[in-house]
């Protein structure tokens, strides 16, 4: 199904404006992720599409061509996993996988075969029968995948499926979570302020921050070509160089760095995996801390730019802390951005 | 350490003794043929037989009132702590607070203010649903708070969103989720509910008619007018009655806690 949104925005009645307009085409089968900041309005945006909140007047949703922005929730035809799961205590895993089919007015013998397929399909078998309170955080999970998916809704939305979950489940529930969603086909939108997390699951990510949407593109765009400072920042954890560029070279102190082509007037930035320890590099620098990470050793460095630099080092050994060391960034490597707000 | 346990021990069977003797007492009273020739005299129940010939229309009354009282306060305190439930705040505080003040009030005073307003109504003042009002007013707020208690111990609000992205309209959103959640606090609401309705004396006293008195009334009247045997007989069967009705609502409400944990 495609989702269509046009100037959605939402001002709360206390005047908090959580969504400035933001118009938005999903395609059919498409995994969108927001991501974004604490606080940037993602769980607001979801909950509209939803039907948990209304848009501001002149915003329309439509499904499909069809317009939404009136139809309650309870009729949108959606499915949500919610970020504490909101599971039905008094209905066994059973009960709260066919509970919107229920709600469809589907015979129960369709009931229980569609419950038996989605149990199959999230593997929750052995835990059918039981209480809610009877399972794992990341069973808990899965039950709500499947809760929000059996009754075949038009669009899926996730509300930090992971986050009630500790670091290495997390990891593990993502990849898990990337192929149900494929498995299941349904155009899904999915909330998250992991950037990982977003990568791995989404076709296309949208990057916002305070109520905007920044940026919409698949993840390799997104880290190759931000469309400014705060995107390099937030996906990637690009590095200001600070310095001055003129034409298509970069000046810091004295020190001179080609650029791939003229970018007048944008400021530099640089990822870690792209700073190389070089004698011949134009770059000084001094080592501050370095610390090892098993594949790579991570290196903070001052320069006379306006933030440390962290260098991620592949070598066999690295520099010790107090060391002066050399630096070179290839050109392709160096983003020219716009100065961030 | 030894001597310790032994005093806690004598303690608690001295505070039971305390409890239970008189009752014990009472009821062998009730079964005694003469009450001032002690055991002696035999044992009868002809007391109980007599107490059930006079006042059997007290204990239906009572029963009924009771139950009547928990159907009042379940239908009307459901929904009203659902609705506080929904929307805390201010506001709610000051609700839930006026809907308890007739715990503050002696009944005497409730049953009088109620005389006052509803006395002229002579079909509703001999009626029983008149003193079932003075129950319900004085009752209410247990039913309430026992509910708001375990909806705000849930993620009510959640919960709900969550029902109505799978398809369910308000109504079944109330029946589905909202219901059998709040259930352990409706049976431990309700448990006090008839405990208190059947047990209540003060308020019942003021608004009781001749035709009308619940089983404490009678049993005050008992106390007054009867034979001692009679009177003990009648506490007999008070506690005939209200013994296993305690003890039903008290295993209902503790499996409905177990359900939900
Ligand atoms: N009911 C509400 N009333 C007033 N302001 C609200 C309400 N709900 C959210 N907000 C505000 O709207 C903004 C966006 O909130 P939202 O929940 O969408 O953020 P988010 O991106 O989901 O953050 P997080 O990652 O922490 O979940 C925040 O500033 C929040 O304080
Ligand atoms: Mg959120």
């Amino acid at each position: 199904m495609t989702l269509t949104l046009s100037k959605v925005a939402k001002t709360f009645p206390d005047g908090t404006r959580a969504l400035n307009p933001t118009s938005l085409e999903i395609a059919e089968g498409e995994i969108l992720s927001l991501l974004g900041p604490s606080g940037c309005g993602k769980t607001t945006l979801l909950r509209i599409i939803a039907g948990l909140e209304s848009a501001d007047a002149g915003g329309t949703l439509s499904f499909n061509g069809e317009d939404v922005t009136r139809l309650p929730v309870e009729r949108r035809k959606i499915g949500m996993v919610f970020q504490n799961y909101a599971l039905f205590p008094n209905m066994s895993v059973r009960g709260n996988i066919g509970y919107g089919l229920k709600m469809a007015g589907l015979p129960r013998a369709a009931i229980a075969a569609r419950v038996a397929e989605v149990v199959a399909l999230c593997r929750l078998e052995p835990y059918a029968d039981r209480a809610i309170t009877a399972l794992s955080g990341g069973q808990r999970q899965r039950v709500a995948l499947a809760r929000a998916v059996a009754p075949r809704p038009r669009v899926l939305l996730l509300d930090e499926p992971l986050s009630a979950l500790d670091a290495a489940l997390r990891t593990d529930l993502r990849d898990e979570l990337a192929e149900l969603l494929r498995a299941v086909g349904t155009t899904a939108v999915f909330v998250t302020h992991d950037q990982d997390e977003a990568m791995a699951i989404a076709d296309r990510v949208a990057v916002m921050s305070m109520g905007n949407m920044l940026q919409i593109g698949a993840p390799e765009a997104l880290y190759r070509r931000p469309a400014d400072a705060f995107v390099a920042r937030f996906v990637g954890n690009a590095m200001p160089l600070g310095g001055r560029i003129e034409g298509d070279r970069l000046l810091i102190d004295g020190a001179v760095l080609p650029l791939a082509q003229p970018a007048h007037g944008t400021t530099a930035w640089v990822r870690g995996e792209d700073i190389a320890l070089d004698d011949a590099g134009p770059l000084p620098a001094t080592v501050d801390a370095v610390t090892f990470l098993g594949t790579h050793y991570r290196i903070k460095l001052t320069t006379t730019g306006p933030a440390p630099l962290f260098s991620l080092h592949h070598g066999h050994s690295a520099p010790r802390p107090g060391d002066t060391v050399r630096l070179s960034i290839p050109p392709h490597a160096i983003l020219t951005l716009p100065a961030a707000a | 350490m030894r001597i310790a346990k032994a005093l806690q021990l004598t303690l608690t069977l001295l505070a039971c003794a305390f409890l239970l003797v008189p009752t014990i007492q009472s009821v062998l009273a009730g079964v005694t043929a003469n009450y001032f020739r002690g055991l002696s005299s035999g044992l009868t129940l002809k007391w109980v037989a007599e107490v059930w010939s006079l006042y059997s229309g007290s204990i239906f009354l009572s029963i009924g009132l009771a139950l009547a009282c928990l159907v009042v306060t379940t239908l009307i305190g459901v929904p009203a702590a659902y609705a506080l439930a929904r929307r805390p705040g201010r506001g709610s505080r000051v609700i839930e607070e006026f809907v308890s003040l007739p715990l503050a009030i002696p009944g005497l005073a409730l049953a009088l203010a109620l005389l006052q307003l509803y006395g002229s109504l002579q079909g509703f003042r001999a009626h029983w649903s008149f003193i079932l009002v003075g129950h319900v007013l004085y009752t209410l707020p247990f039913m309430l708070r026992a509910v708001l208690a375990v909806l705000a111990a849930i993620d009510l609000r959640s919960l709900e969103e969550s029902a109505a992205t799978l398809g369910a309209g308000p109504w079944r959103r109330f029946i589905d989720v909202v219901v059998p959640n709040a259930l352990p606090g409706v049976l431990a609401g309700g448990l006090t509910v008839v405990t208190l309705s059947i047990g209540e004396f003060n308020l019942t006293w003021m608004l009781h008619t001749p035709f009308l008195k619940t089983l404490p009334v009678g049993l005050a009247d008992s106390y007054a007018s009867m034979r001692l045997e009679i009177a003990s007989a009648y506490t007999l069967v008070f506690f005939v009655m209200i013994v296993p009705l305690l003890m039903a609502m008290q295993w209902a409400s503790s499996r409905a806690q177990r359900m939900f944990r």
